[in-house]
């Protein structure tokens, strides 16, 4: 059984690289490499390091903004969950930024903050903060009534309560709104290096383009696309590792 | 929320949102932020011009082709396989990668393979939108009831019948979930192509705009962006639940 | 002791009223519960008798009238009251030995004084050796008596019971009623038990309060006495025992659809 699914996954892997490496020799354009030019592009930009100091470069706003959108998303969240008032006040603004296309703003955070650093930041905070504050207030709303009413009958203070049972019965849809809002800053940062200023991944992207390298610009896509993939799908190994079973009504999109 | 007795409509405290907006526009204390009012203005003056109508057009395109190849392609595709063992296990891995990938990253790949146009913003499109799209029609099949594709069969339906008649409307719920999910990242999708390709639509727009400092039209553009987003998404929001009430009786 | 607490009544209910909007859940009811007794709320369902219990634990307030418990009006929850919940409303993330001492966490009691008092009643409701499993690896019937144990730990003097049995199986919960027999018999406690099952409540009751929907009110109060002193096992048998069931269910046929 196990050997099935692996070696089904081994096939549909050769596939799918084998018809990259097909369409690269026929060619199908001029700026199409094949899949083994664009492993070697790979493994040069591994040994020269090149790959590791821009992951450093392009991870850092995304690093940075997951932060600040953690810190404030669940914090709004929490608080957005517990008070029925600040609900109706805030919860609609997170509503329509999710369905929106915030990547909009991108020309006014330049225009605002400049080309730099902090542009890079927030792109990553408004792209993963409504999906973190949304599942985060949806968890904290959804409590079961009946462990709230347990905790106040054996005399739990508000703060226990919360503490105590909101939180930790939250916790699993959290996390799992916390890797959507990772998954949505990988965009972000992605994009603000490739719309904002080139470094990074972003550099390498566009470098290679302006100088038609195009081994080595597939070989940076690949490379972050994997890494993204990989990251997000050991978080969702880990989730479910930590919290087994328990698992209610989330937000996706 | 309830105030003086009276239950206020959801999405009500917009307005309040609103005033202050404009309150802090009146009062000038950034200049990215103009007046409310201001934007409102400038939108009743860009709304029928040309270089709006044209941005309005071909975004409008390139969303309908994308997503109409993501629905075409992707809603078939996750209910084959849904039904075939072999072709699941070939194709999830792929699709699951796809999911969660930036897809952001494979715009510079689509505009040197497609041309700085229409035809690779409409990929972008169908990228964002179709592996959700898959991925749910594909649910929606695994939890049709055995019994009914028995009942199918027992009654002599030919495989086609039995595709289009059994499978997609006992997923239909679970289809139009995906669809909705998929049509709220096209709307990003169309968003981020046209930013990074930024000589068509609303991306050329933003450029003219930005380059000088025409706040007001910036945001006048950005309201109507995601005014439209909103109503889309909850226009299929209501469908989903008018299905959902149906399939709850199923 | 005061002249109060030594009262006979435990917890008195008088002429509380409670609405939900429109429903009317509540009309003017008034109810004692004897001291170291077992009283069933018996009747059939949305007549009310979570919304009393609800009340007497004063986690929902009346719209009026008054809940004593030892003499004293009933504010809000209180350590004289416990609470067993029909759902357990167990901790999913806490094995159970951290759940049978949470009553006992809330209130401030350190972690190796609550263990070990947890430990105790783990033991007495028959869990040994599943301190460290987690609810999800239990059975429903395990999982209600982790939820007595909880209960049981904090040691107050009145347990409300709302309906523990009825998310267990058939076999699970005679055991149950027995081991509630007992519990009556050597804990000087007051017991508030909330069943829809006529043979439960006879079974099990000192006291048995019927209660009838529309409006919601006390129809009667029945006092089993003769078959309490005959053994556990021949209850079932007794001709009083059978006698009360079909007079509650003549009672009660009528308000079934
Ligand atoms: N939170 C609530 N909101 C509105 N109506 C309620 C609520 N809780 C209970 N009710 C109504 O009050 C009546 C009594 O409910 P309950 O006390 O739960 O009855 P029981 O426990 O006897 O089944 C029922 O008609 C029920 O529908
Ligand atoms: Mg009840």
């Amino acid at each position: 059984m196990r050997n099935r699914t692996l070696s089904l996954k081994i096939l549909s892997s050769v596939l799918i690289f084998g018809a990259w490496e097909v369409a690269g020799r026929v060619p199908v354009s001029f700026a199409f490499p094949t899949f083994l030019e664009s492993m070697a592009a790979l493994w040069t930009l591994t040994i020269e390091g090149t790959i590791f100091t821009a992951y450093v470069e392009t991870l850092k706003p995304l690093v940075v903004g997951v932060m600040i959108s953690a810190f404030f998303g669940i914090g709004l969240g929490v608080w957005i969950g517990l008070s029925r008032k600040f609900d109706w006040f805030v919860s609609p603004i997170f509503i329509v930024m999710q369905s929106a296309p915030l990547a909009a703003l991108i020309p006014l955070l330049i225009m605002v903050y400049g080309i730099g650093l902090t542009s890079k930041v927030f792109v990553v905070c408004i792209m993963a903060m409504p999906v973190i504050v949304l599942n985060t207030s949806g968890a904290v709303r959804n409590t079961s009534v009946s462990i709230i009413e347990m905790g106040k009958s054996f005399l739990g203070t508000r703060r226990e309560i919360i503490m105590k049972i909101i939180m930790p019965s939250a916790s699993p849809i959290i996390f799992v709104g916390l890797r959507l809002g990772i998954s949505a800053g990988f965009i972000g940062a992605i994009l603000s290096e490739l719309k904002i200023t080139p470094t990074g991944v972003g550099d390498i992207i566009s470098y290679s383009r302006s100088i038609a390298d195009y081994p080595s610009m597939y070989a940076a896509i690949f490379s972050i696309i994997l890494l993204a993939v990989l990251f997000l799908n050991i978080l969702e190994r880990v989730e479910v590792m930590i919290f087994k079973g328990i698992n209610k009504g989330l937000v996706s999109d | 929320m309830k105030a003086f007795g009276y239950q206020l409509p959801a999405m009500s405290s917009l307005i309040i949102w609103g005033l202050l907006w404009e309150l802090v526009g009146q009062l000038e204390l950034t200049f990215f932020l103009p007046a409310l009012s201001e934007i409102f203005i400038t939108l009743s003056e860009i709304i029928g011009t040309k270089p709006f109508i044209k941005a309005l057009t071909e975004t409008g395109q390139a969303f309908f082709l994308g997503t109409f190849y993501a629905v075409t392609i992707g809603i078939p595709l996750g209910i084959l396989m849904g039904k075939n063992r072999f072709i699941d296990e070939l194709l999830l891995p792929w699709v699951n990668v796809f999911l969660s990938a930036p897809l952001t990253a494979l715009v510079p790949v689509l505009m040197v393979l497609f041309g700085f146009g229409l035809k690779a913003i409409v990929i972008t499109t169908s990228l964002f939108a179709i592996w959700i799209i898959i991925l749910n029609a594909r649910a929606g099949v695994k939890q049709i009831n055995p019994a009914l594709v028995e009942m199918a069969h027992s009654f002599g339906a030919s495989p086609m019948d039995a595709f289009f008649k059994i499978y997609f409307w006992a997923a239909l719920p679970e289809i139009l979930s995906g669809v909705r999910i998929g049509f709220i990242r096209a709307v990003k999708g169309v968003i981020i192509g046209q930013l990074l390709i930024s000589i068509v639509g609303f991306g050329a727009l933003f450029e003219l705009y930005s380059s000088q400092f025409l706040m007001s039209h910036f945001w006048a553009v950005l309201l109507v962006l995601f005014t439209l987003a909103f109503s889309i998404s909850e226009f299929l929001a209501m469908l989903e639940r008018k299905v959902e009430y149906y399939a709850s009786k199923r | 002791m005061n002249a109060i607490s030594t009262s006979s009544k435990a917890v008195e209910v008088r002429n509380v009223f409670k609405n939900y909007g429109e429903v009317e859940a509540l009309q003017d009811l008034s109810l004692d519960f004897p001291r170291g007794e077992l009283t069933s709320l018996l009747g059939p369902s949305g007549c009310g008798k979570t919304t009393l219990l609800k009340i007497i634990a004063g986690l929902l307030p009346a719209d009026s009238g008054e809940v004593m418990v030892n003499g004293e009006t009933v504010t809000g929850p209180g350590p004289d009251r416990a609470f067993v919940f029909q759902d357990f409303a167990l901790l999913p993330w806490a094995s159970v030995i951290r759940n049978v001492a949470f009553g006992l966490e809330l209130r401030g009691v350190g972690k190796s004084e609550r263990e070990a008092i947890a430990e105790k009643y783990i033991a007495d409701v028959g869990l040994d050796g599943f301190e460290l499993k987690f609810p999800h690896q239990l059975s429903g019937g395990m999982r209600q008596r982790v939820g007595l144990a909880r209960a049981l730990s904090v040691d107050a003097q009145v347990l409300l019971m709302d309906e523990p049995f009825s998310a267990v199986d058939e076999q699970t919960r005679r055991k149950f009623q027995e081991d509630l027999l007992n519990l009556v018999k050597h804990e000087n406690k007051t017991f508030l038990f909330v069943t829809h099952s006529i043979e439960e409540a006879v079974y099990v009751s000192d006291q048995i309060a019927l209660l009838l929907p529309r409006p919601s009110r006390v129809s009667e109060i029945i006092r089993p006495s003769g078959f309490r002193d005959k053994g556990i096992d021949s209850i079932r048998r007794d001709s009083e025992y059978l006698d009360i069931v079909d007079r509650i269910w003549d009672s009660l046929r009528t308000y079934v659809e």
